[in-house]
């Protein structure tokens, strides 16, 4: 509670809000006021607001229509299964690779040459390959967000003070011990920040994946409507996946947060 | 409580030498070191920055093994690190992301002690450093003090035959560093444990030491072994005996010597020794 209130009273929170009022004005000026050649065919603010929460959408879309909450589910199953498939992948490649200098030695040029790929062209071979519709569109989105991981969970392993495997060492500790104990939680901070990172590409390539091989989902819906002209409707579903990015990186710093408990009372400290 | 090391770690370093590569150079770092720290007493080990003496420390605590010669602790040869020699590092080295509890259990834990015991054995020993209210707070809330009061106790619930300190007060300021002096002179006086104790700071060598060993820069060699018959229990009045200055007076000349050795080597790290001797040697 008092973390709203918080988040309320910071100057931040007048500044975002001001932000807010100046952009949706300016959207509103620049489509209905001036209407702008360019500009005039897209809808403004308040008939994309009106369509959203219309009981009866002109579109046949909005928050208390069923297709709604069908096409989030998808694409939430879909975009989650490849970031879970990422995290599991990702972090285990990424502390092996940190850890023995043979395998980083064996691994590293490859990941480097693969981490660029644009997630999309991957998508003629993950057709060609997997089996149905679903599984490259996960597919392709599980890549993205995968090489991110391993990036980042590699350079947290690397970040690690080499003084605290000596301590362990000296201690007593078995690898086993080490990698619970001093890797894994020595290298969360990165990989709290390759999974943020994860979690956007994840997003971004999910519409892709959905527009060009899906069936259903945000992405593939917001390709359906433009080609019908239903641009409230384009404008109302680019707002859900900002939405829905935005709740799943405050998600990821939450668990992050509850995790790395020692980096709150850090930043206390100062 | 600590209890009493008995006659433990006993350590030998015969004909040790040790070199390194820097730029594709081969640089002999430590030569022939024939050192002995004997048990039961706490030996000083000075010398310029850079004279080898963290890396004398790597390979008595099993990190690395020497090119040539051999180290023994109570007779046998030491091949890898273990509990039997701690290390407290120059730089802090607690875990993070452990509770002062969690950070002084981790070896009892690794060593596979029952539940109960290593609550035990953590709890009486954070007793000892004065911990005890501090155990659920994070090393980075605790001041540089505590964290080196922890560090030491880290070690210390282990039961280790010989204390290995790198540097252990470095950067604490002067107040701090006094008492943490105090602080472990006190509990070697208790429990008689091995030390082995790395310092820029003659005052502090002096105060602490029953010997200082004098390493010379590049390559690493005995320059001299000064032995501190000051009785003990000391208390800081200590530094005003004759005694004292002798001893002070005989040692300050060499290690400036030396100092200014690396000085002239280039390297600059070792300028702030050259400023902290000079400072000392017009004190007194
Ligand atoms: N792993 C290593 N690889 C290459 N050179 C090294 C390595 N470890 C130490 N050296 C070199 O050996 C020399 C001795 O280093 P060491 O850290 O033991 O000095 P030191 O006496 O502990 O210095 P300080 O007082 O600054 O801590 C230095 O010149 C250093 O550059
Ligand atoms: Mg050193």
């Amino acid at each position: 509670m008092t973390r709203i209130k918080n988040l309320a009273a910071a100057p931040t929170f007048y500044a975002a809000l001001a932000g807010m009022i100046l952009f949706f004005s300016s959207w509103y000026f620049l489509t209905e006021t001036l209407t702008l050649p360019r500009f005039k065919n897209i809808p403004d603010p308040l008939s994309v607001v009106t369509e959203w929460s219309a009981i009866h959408p002109k579109y046949g879309v909005s928050l208390f229509t069923k297709p709604y909450y069908v096409d989030i589910l998808y694409s939430i199953i879909r975009t989650y299964a490849a970031f879970a498939g990422a995290v599991v992948f990702g972090v285990s490649l990424g502390i092996v690779m940190g850890w023995s200098r043979i395998l980083h030695n064996y691994t590293f040029p490859l990941v480097e040459i693969f981490r660029p790929m644009p997630p999309l062209s991957w998508i003629p071979l993950a057709v060609l390959v997997l089996p149905g519709i679903e599984l490259p569109v996960v597919f392709v989105t599980f890549i993205a967000a995968f090489f991110a991981t391993v990036l980042n969970t590699l350079l947290g392993v690397q970040s690690i003070n080499r003084d605290y495997f000596l301590a362990a060492k000296c201690l007593g500790a078995k690898p086993r011990d080490i990698l619970f104990h001093v890797v894994i939680p020595g290298s969360l901070p990165f990989i709290f920040t390759g999974l943020q990172i994860a979690m956007g590409i994840a997003w971004m390539s999910i519409v892709a994946g959905e527009i060009i091989a899906g069936q259903r989902g945000l992405g593939y819906y917001i390709y359906e409507a433009a080609a019908l002209f239903q641009y409230e409707q384009v404008i109302m579903y680019m707002f859900t996946l900002g939405f829905l990015g935005y709740v799943s990186s405050v998600a990821i710093r939450y668990v992050g947060n509850l995790l790395m408990a020692w980096e709150e009372a850090k930043r206390k400290a100062r | 409580m600590v209890e009493k090391a008995a006659d433990k770690g006993h350590v030998v370093l015969n004909n040790v030498s040790k070199c390194f590569f820097e730029d594709e150079k081969k640089i002999l770092c430590l030569d022939q070191l024939s050192i002995e720290i004997p048990p039961g007493q706490l030996t000083v080990l000075m010398g310029p920055s850079g004279c080898g003496k963290t890396s004398m420390i790597n390979l008595i605590a099993g990190y690395e093994t020497p090119d040539t010669g051999s180290i023994t602790i109570d007779g046998e040869k030491i091949t890898e690190p273990g509990h039997d020699r701690l290390v407290v590092f120059q730089e802090t080295a607690l875990f993070p992301w452990m509770t002062v509890f969690n950070n002084v259990a981790f070896g009892p834990k690794a060593k596979g002690l029952a539940e109960k015991d290593i609550k035990e054995k953590t709890e009486s020993i954070l007793e000892t450093v004065g911990l005890q209210d501090f155990q659920d707070k994070y090393p980075t809330q605790l001041s540089g003090g505590m964290q080196r009061r922890a560090e030491l106790a880290r070690a210390l619930v282990n039961e280790p035959s010989v204390m290995i300190l790198d540097e252990p007060f470095r950067g604490l300021d002067a107040m701090t560093r006094e008492l943490m002096q105090e602080f472990y002179l006190k509990l070697f006086d208790e429990t008689k444990i091995t030390t082995l104790f790395v310092t820029h700071e003659l005052e502090e060598a002096i105060f602490m030491a029953d010997t200082v060993i004098i390493l010379t820069y590049k390559p690493g060699r005995v320059r001299k072994v000064v032995k501190v018959p000051l009785e003990r229990p000391r208390h800081f009045s200590v530094s005003a005996s004759k005694e004292y200055m002798d001893i002070f007076n005989d040692t300050i000349e060499i290690l400036f010597e030396e100092a200014k050795k690396a000085f002239d080597h280039d390297d600059a790290s070792s300028l702030d020794i050259i400023q902290s001797l000079k400072r000392n040697s017009d004190d007194s």
